[in-house]
């Protein structure tokens, strides 16, 4: 871990280009609620003391504080209407649907499974490779049909996420059994990762480091150990890395071949 | 404000008041059941319109029985109206004539939904054979726990389990069970089409 | 009703029921049930506490055996270390048995069936045995899920909120829980439907809807949503019975696995559908988890201010909308589950909309303490603590209604701590304050002050010390539901908050001693108290501590509004709602007469 703790007593430290704008949401809403809880309890600890029972002095029959009440409730509901009108709609929308198209993101397909996230790169053509459930075992988790041409060059990766900086990341999420809850916290994103249903999640991060991935969704009894590494580089060692994986996979398959070969 | 605005009354003469408080329980209970069954056609909605492909009922299921067993319903509920105004009228031998009407048509809709149900467990259609028949079986099958429901209490009213009351309050206790017992047949009429013929 | 039954209703002014069994056990009047669901509700409440404060010693120090009773329980606790299961079924049915099984019977069968029918002038419920029916239908409801312990693999462990496909792969004690839930299912709707016609239909003369306190008012609309919102949770129990034991696949998906194999089941369902259907009850029992307090809290700040209740029809306004809008806003649970933008706009409105009435029931309370005359007995102080602590659970909840701030909060004990505020140290306060306050009404004798006063304070400390730490907890990102949250680096750093908050929860527990005693001690040995030993206007008043069957001495009659604290011009500082002639006018110099 680097000298300065990414994590400690507050928000985690922030890595994402839209994180800023995410935080500030929190930060605006926090101080609102500061705001409104500090003067409530200035009022109401002046009516416990003032008001307390005295001998000789009679509760007041009718208040007339009608002003008080409606000025504030008109307050809370102005702020409410600008936060979600200005703030939390368009930053949401932006977050978890302004996805970046294909051609300028790094894709990546990550399939959540009890307990591991399974991670997939499209490999040097670009295209993901057929699945096909059926040919799910404990050696190939998520059923990849190497068979498939564009299946061959896909990179396969157990708990390791390597992202690029300064480029848009997109992730096509789905699980395989139950429901996961992908989590990154230094790049404030959550996603659900829900069985037979595909979302889209994109992030761009800002600096380099180790970071983890953890899972926020009850999934089962090691639900607790659910984590992964998220690994971001800066893009010439995040090319590097994709490339040496590929020539990687290239040996193993021709070993494989091999074998098979003598096998004969 | 005067002093006496809106009285009510208590319970403290017998019948009457009773009489409309189960009028009332029956209807929050039938809101109930509304949401109940609202609930299962929405989920039947939400699984029809995800899924690839939603065999056609009418292909699949039969529908000349299920016919019959609506026409057998609608009936029982005719019959259920005309002991509901024998009671009324305090005509015993024509209520008790009615209701056990009620309870025969209603044995018939169990015996023909039987002779579905068999069928298609012959055919080898079971619940878990695909989200279609797990909605047919599971709407069907709570709908038949609900005429068995209905059936119970008629037999608990025919068999004299309401003797000595009095008139108004036993008036009212057989609207209540054809107000449900319309309810019943609502539900059919509801799953009928839906299940069968979209 | 029997023939019988409807006689002994009418008469039973003169001869209540005989016998141990018909007067104790199997009771129809709604005093005995109310007490039953009381004792009853108590009881799971303290089970469900130590539930939790086992799953606590886990999360404060992982791995670290638990002294004794780690040795008591070797199944679950091999070599007094909880496995990752048991803790997961500990949460479960915390949650559960927290929410369905203490405090939602506390409020409204206890409270709601002991004090209901008395503010109304009524001789009972309308249906007293559809009362009893509804009290043990919810007993074995409840004993099906405590139960569930007893299996083999344990009880359910998939979260409260039973999420599918896990729940569907899940133990057999998830099936006991479904069958349980039936059982609460069908008690609170018995008990809904008796509430609401009791409510419509037996009012005492006089008593017009906006003289009613609002209490009642609050335990209406809690029946309202009692009745409407279960069914559907009902048909998903349904639905999920049948994925576990008849092998369909309502939530389960297309080509789904199971523990690395390919499942064999048909597929085609869907999970979310649970989640919604889930969610379309659990958002109003929130609801239904507090408006019971917030009527409770408004009986006892107008009594204690010696004042009416500042905007009474504005607070009856406002509960009727939050118990509408309590409908259209669940889906603000899964803002995270991919939904559509046009859904999640929609939802984070109806979120913002429905704060908008907490804030003026909130309001209207705390203005009602302006001028005052403020008595600060022991259920005012519990009273008086709901406030601020149900506005920090309320507006906790803002940034977790705003999609945007959810994205980092969702399923972190943020989220826990925003619910604990509003559920414990709001809701539970308040039905501690609700005992306190009825305790004489239902015994005849006094709850010791002293006692009391120790009980508040202490509570009031450590309630907080559980559960302010789980927010700044949540904000530094750690997840909820983690056996053991030290192997993830976010949580490393504030581990130490962990010790801080199941310290002060063992604490907690020990606070609850000076309760318990003071509870059972005072139903022997209190003071003995009269009619209206707070003097009170409310009609419960009017009947003798505790009121015999059948309750009034003569069917009481309403002449005024609940509230007629301090009229100008008498002498009394109140005038009860069934006092006829307004109350003798004030003398010079001379104050509070007491009516006995
Ligand atoms: C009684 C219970 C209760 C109540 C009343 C509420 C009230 C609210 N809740 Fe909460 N909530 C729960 C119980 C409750 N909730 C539970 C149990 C969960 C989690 C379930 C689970 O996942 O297991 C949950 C989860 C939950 C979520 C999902 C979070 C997530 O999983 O990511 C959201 C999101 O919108 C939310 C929002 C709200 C809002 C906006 C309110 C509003 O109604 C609040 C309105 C109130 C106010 C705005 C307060 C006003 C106060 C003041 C202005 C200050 C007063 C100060 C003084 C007196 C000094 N709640
Ligand atoms: C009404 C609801 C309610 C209430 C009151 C509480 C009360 C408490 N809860 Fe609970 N909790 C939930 C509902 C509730 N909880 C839910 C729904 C969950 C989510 C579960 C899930 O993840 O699925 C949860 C989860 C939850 C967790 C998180 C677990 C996890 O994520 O892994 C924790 C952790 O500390 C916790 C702690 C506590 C504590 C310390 C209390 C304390 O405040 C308890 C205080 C209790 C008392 C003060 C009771 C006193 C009783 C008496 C004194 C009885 C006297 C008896 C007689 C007179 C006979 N709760
Ligand atoms: Cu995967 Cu939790
Ligand atoms: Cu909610």
């Amino acid at each position: 871990m680097s000298p300065q703790s990414p994590y400690g007593w507050w928000l985690p430290l922030n890595l994402s280009t839209l994180g800023p704008q995410l935080d500030r949401v929190f930060y605006i809403v926090h101080v609102f609620m500061l705001v409104l809880f500090v003067g409530w309890a200035i009022f109401f600890a002046y009516c416990l003391l003032r008001f307390r029972e005295r001998g000789g002095r009679r509760a007041a029959y009718a208040t007339d504080t009608r002003h008080l009440n409606t000025f504030l409730e008109i307050g809370v509901i102005a702020f409410e209407v600008v936060l979600i009108v200005f703030f939390s709609i368009p930053l949401w929308a932006t977050a978890k649907y302004k996805t970046p198209s294909p051609q300028e993101a790094v894709e990546i397909e990550v399939v959540a499974e009890q307990f591991a996230w399974n991670i997939r790169y499209p490999g040097a053509d670009g295209t993901f490779g057929r699945k096909d459930p059926g040919l799910m075992h404990s050696g190939n988790p998520i059923g990849l049909d190497r068979s498939d041409p564009a299946a061959q060059d896909d990179i396969l990766t157990v708990n390791e996420l390597f992202v690029p900086t300064g480029k848009p990341v997109l992730i096509h999420l789905t699980s395989k059994d139950v429901i996961h809850s992908f989590y990154l916290p230094v790049l404030r994103v959550k996603q659900d990762a829900i069985p037979g249903q595909k979302v889209a999640v994109w992030f761009q991060a800002t600096d380099t480091g180790d970071f983890e991935i953890a899972c926020a969704q009850l999934c089962g009894v090691a639900h607790y150990r659910m984590m992964g590494d998220l690994f971001i580089r800066t893009p010439e060692e995040f090319a590097s890395w994709l490339k040496r994986k590929g020539a990687e996979l290239k040996a193993a398959e021709k070993q494989k071949s091999a074998a098979k070969a003598a096998d004969w | 404000m005067s002093a006496e605005a809106a009285l009510t009354h208590g319970v403290y003469e017998p019948g009457a008041p009773e009489a409309t408080n189960g009028k009332l329980a029956m209807w929050l209970f039938l809101a109930s059941e509304i949401m109940l069954f609202g609930a299962l056609f929405s989920s039947y909605i939400i699984l029809r319109d995800a899924a690839p492909f939603w065999p056609k009922g009418w292909e699949v299921l039969n529908v000349p029985l299920a016919t019959l067993n609506t026409v057998v319903l609608i009936t029982s509920s005719m019959t259920m109206v005309l002991a509901y105004a024998a009671a009324q009228k305090g005509d015993e031998r024509r209520l008790n004539g009615f209701l056990w009407a009620t309870f025969l048509l209603a044995c018939c809709f169990l015996v023909i939904k039987a002779f579905e149900y068999g069928s298609k467990f012959q055919h080898h259609h079971f619940p878990s054979t695909s989200v279609f028949y797990a909605v047919y079986f599971t709407l069907t099958g709570l709908h038949g726990f609900h005429v068995i429901g209905g059936m119970a209490v008629m037999l608990f009213i025919l068999l004299g389990g309401q003797k000595g009351i009095p008139r108004p309050l036993f008036v009212s206790r057989i609207e209540c069970l054809g107000l449900y017992w319309h309810f019943v047949d609502l539900v059919w009429i509801f799953l009928f089409p839906s299940l069968y013929l979209l | 009703m029997s023939d019988k039954e409807k006689h002994h209703v009418a008469q039973q002014h003169h001869h209540g029921p005989q016998g141990f069994i018909e007067k104790y056990v199997f009771s129809l009047d709604h005093k005995v049930i109310g007490l039953q669901y009381m004792i009853t509700s108590l009881v799971f409440l303290l089970f469900g506490f130590s539930l939790i404060m086992l799953l606590r010693w886990q999360l404060a120090w992982p791995g670290r055996p638990m002294p004794l009773i780690g040795h008591l329980l070797k199944s679950s606790m091999p070599g007094g270390v909880m496995t990752p299961d048991f803790y997961l079924q500990l949460g479960a049915m915390h949650g559960t048995i927290m929410v369905f099984l203490g405090v939602v019977p506390l409020g409204v069968g206890a409270f709601g069936n002991y004090v209901l029918p008395l503010q109304i002038g009524a001789p009972d419920m309308a249906f007293p045995r559809m009362n009893m029916m509804s009290y043990w239908t919810f007993l074995v409801g409840g004993l099906v899920m405590l139960g569930s312990f007893l299996l083999p693999e344990g009880a359910a462990n998939s979260g409260w909120t039973s999420y599918a496909p896990l729940s569907v792969q899940a133990t057999a004690g998830q099936t006991l829980w479904l069958i349980g839930m039936v059982f609460l299912i069908t008690s609170s709707l018995l008990g809904s439907i008796n509430f609401i016609v009791t409510t419509i239909q037996m009012r005492a003369k006089g008593l017009s809807f906006f003289r009613l306190p609002v209490f009642v008012w609050a335990q209406f609309v809690t029946a309202v949503l009692l009745l409407l919102a279960f069914p559907p949770l009902e048909a998903a129990a349904v639905l999920q019975l049948m994925d576990r034991l008849a092998g369909t696949s309502f939530f389960l998906p297309t080509g789904l696995a199971a523990f690395g194999q390919p499942m064999a089941v048909s597929g085609g369902g869907q999970p979310l559908l649970w989640q919604h259907l889930f969610w379309f009850l659990a958002h109003p029992e929130v609801y239904v988890l507090v408006l019971p307090a917030i009527g409770i809290i408004g009986e006892i700040i107008a009594n204690n201010t010696r004042k009416p209740l500042f905007g009474y029809r504005a607070m009856v306004g406002s509960m009727i909308f939050l118990g509408a809008m309590s409908f259209i806003v669940w889906a603000h649970h899964m803002f995270l589950t991919g939904m559509g933008p046009v859904m999640n706009a929609f939802f984070t409105t109806t979120t913002m909309i429905i704060s908008i009435p907490s804030v003026v029931i909130l309001t209207t309370y705390l203005i009602s303490l302006w001028g005052g005359s403020i008595r600060f007995t022991t259920p005012m102080l519990f009273a008086l603590a709901f406030l601020p602590m149900f506005g920090i659970g309320g507006l906790t909840g803002l940034p977790l209604g705003l999609p945007a701030t959810d994205i980092h909060l969702h399923d972190t004990y943020y989220v826990i701590g925003h619910f604990h505020y509003v559920v414990a140290p709001g809701t539970i306060m308040a039905l501690f304050a609700g005992i306190y306050y009825w305790f004489p009404k239902m015994f005849g004798r006094r709850m010791d002050d002293r006692l009391g006063k120790l009980h508040f304070w202490t509570s009031a400390t450590f309630l907080n010390g559980v559960f302010f730490p789980m927010l700044l907890y949540g904000v530094a990102g750690v997840q909820r539901r983690l056996y053991d949250p030290t192997g993830y680096a976010h949580a490393v750093p504030v581990q130490p908050l962990n010790v801080i908050m199941t310290v002060s929860a063992y604490c907690l527990a020990v606070s609850q001693i000076p309760f318990i005693y003071n509870f059972f001690n005072s139903i022997w040995n209190g003071e003995k108290v009269s009619r209206n030993p707070w003097q009170a206007t409310t009609l419960e008043w009017a009947a003798p501590s505790p009121p015999p069957h059948g309750n009034f001495d003569s069917p009481p009659r309403v002449y005024r509004g609940p509230y007629e604290y301090s009229v100008p011009g008498v002498k009394s500082d109140f005038v009860p709602q069934f006092s006829e002639d307004g109350g003798e006018p004030e003398e010079p110099r001379r104050k509070m007469a007491s009516l006995a």
